[in-house]
């Protein structure tokens, strides 16, 4: 079992959702965040004094799968949030040690999917 | 003969109109997601900005000034000839100047109001020319031939007390145009956004409520018995669409909503818009309760199955309420009380409803006809809408370089 966390650009979510969905990983976690890359970052204007190097708003997931599931999500993920410009984020693959459906108290790879 | 109570009131309710413009931008804003808030706020600000400008350049004038023509006269540019003596052809007793203030205001939510149709994807730039040249070929030639002296709808005897017409069932037109020529918001197959800020939309439509009182009783242009009466039938009309609106919500869709008691208020103020002046309690209650199941039907069976995207539903609201409201007035209107109007339909008097109809069918075929050029020639010229990324990621980002919320701090 892999967890894989995946930070990606906020305006890509629908399209890596849409590819995640045509692989069949429907379980996914999702949530807003801040984080710094090595890109410079836009640049906010207020009352004419520029900002930058600002913290940038990031999406985040987070996604639990089997072994055999590992490879397409990264696919999927690649597929769906990259346009080849610095800033399309990065892709973690965890070792998750263990997984409960807490309905259930199901382990394990059964619990997984 | 200049009167001071009238001029205060004229005066104040210029300011209530004002105000809607404001809370139209909350109300709208509210309704989209959160990446496109300010772009709203700053279009409805930046309407308010250009459009007073240009007003009391030509805009006043063109409505306005005395013309059998296709706009008024060129005579009152630059509020030339239009002083603080009384008017009386307009208004008698009150300051020229206040009744120019006090249209000035009509003059600028009305091009606001069709925000909501395409909002979310346009660009910033294209939307300032539209809104300049829409306000000079679309609504004031309208405003003049409804209003204005020499206007051809208002010798035909038409009668719009606050604005059906011109206001609302103009913008409301264009803004079926708009959302035509733009076309649909991307992503919206399987993920119709939820209005992001629920909290502003019934603000939005509570200080709406509020202003209205000053377009409707204001347009009396009198502190007077009319203007009461104006303001009572407001209030008794948008509380009786507000509530119609959720009952049937209630019914077809199992819950009252807060969103939906809000969009009713803002039909029932729409419709009694035309009829405040002319129309007494008993009917303000059944334009209400009507005005609900019109644009009800319209914004959720219709604009669904013709899948057009009017992203706030500018036209389900604003010109089918308009249009409603219009021609209640041709069934409702009753000398009994304004005997300067005239007795509608069920007071013996058919014709008023044909003259209503006609103008109704002349401001739907001019407004259409109309937005479709300018819109078109804009989108020709320099493009009206975002590229596919910068919608995506939001106008506020991309337009403007600013977001309206911050995730720490």
């Amino acid at each position: 079992m892999k967890l894989i966390i995946a930070i990606i650009q906020p305006f890509k979510l629908e399209e890596v959702k849409e590819e995640l969905y045509k692989e069949e990983v429907n379980l996914i976690t999702v949530s807003e965040v801040l984080g710094h890359g090595r890109q410079k970052g836009v640049t906010e204007v207020y009352r004419g004094a520029k900002e930058t190097g600002n913290l940038l708003r990031k999406v985040r997931l987070e996604i639990a799968v089997n072994e055999n599931f590992v490879e397409p999500t990264i696919r999927a993920i690649t597929k769906g949030a990259k346009t080849g410009e610095t800033g399309d984020g990065k892709i973690f693959v965890l070792d998750l040690k263990e997984c409960i459906r807490i309905r259930t108290e199901e382990r394990g790879s059964l619990a997984i999917g | 003969m200049v009167n001071s109570g009238d001029t205060a009131f004229v005066l104040i309710s210029a300011a209530l109109v004002m105000l809607m413009t404001q809370a139209l931008a909350f109300f709208y804003g509210g309704m989209v997601r959160k990446k496109n808030m300010l772009s709203v706020l700053m279009q409805c600000f930046i309407v308010l900005c250009v459009l007073s400008i240009h007003w009391v350049l030509i805009g006043y004038s063109l409505s306005f000034a005395p013309s059998k023509g296709f706009w008024g006269g060129f005579g009152w540019f630059g509020l030339n000839n239009v002083g603080l003596e009384s008017y009386a052809d307009y208004a008698a007793t009150i300051p020229h100047q206040a009744f120019m203030i006090f249209q000035a205001m009509f003059a600028i939510i009305t091009p606001a109001l069709i925000i909501g149709a395409f909002a979310e994807r346009m660009k910033f730039s294209s939307f300032l020319v539209c809104t300049l040249l829409w306000a000079t070929f679309v609504y004031d030639p309208l405003c003049h031939w409804v209003w204005g002296l020499g206007g051809w709808l208002r010798n035909l005897g038409a009668l719009d007390f606050a604005g059906g017409t011109v206001v609302h069932i103009n913008a409301g037109i264009a803004a079926l145009v708009t959302a035509l020529i733009i076309g649909r918001r991307k992503n919206l197959g399987h993920n119709v956004p939820t209005p992001h800020n629920m909290p502003f939309v019934v603000l939005g439509a509570g200080l709406l409520w509020f202003g209205w009182f000053g377009f409707n009783a204001g347009s009396a242009l009198a502190a007077n018995g009319l203007a009461v009466n104006a303001f009572v039938v407001t209030n008794t009309a948008a509380a009786s669409a507000g509530l119609s609106w959720v009952l049937i919500e209630w019914l077809c869709n199992g819950k009252p909503t807060i969103f939906g008691v809000a969009s009713g208020a803002v039909a029932g103020l729409v419709a009694i818009t035309p009829a405040a002046g002319y129309v007494g309690v008993i009917p303000a209650i059944i334009i209400g309760l009507l005005v609900s199941v019109f644009c009800f039907i319209a914004v959720s069976i219709i604009k669904p199955k013709l899948g057009y995207d009017d992203s706030l539903d500018a036209f389900g609201v604003h010109c089918v309420g308009g249009i409603w409201g219009a021609l209640a007035t041709g069934l409702f209107a009753s000398k009994a009380v304004n005997p300067l109007g005239a007795d509608g339909l069920f007071f013996g008097n058919p014709r008023q409803f044909i003259i209503q109809l006609a103008t109704v069918v002349v401001t739907i075929v001019y407004a259409f006809i109309m937005t479709f050029i300018i819109y078109k020639l804009v989108n020709m010229v320099m493009g009206v809408r975002v590229d596919e990324k910068e919608e995506l990621m939001g106008l506020d980002l991309t337009q403007h370089h600013e977001r309206a919320y911050t995730l720490l701090e």
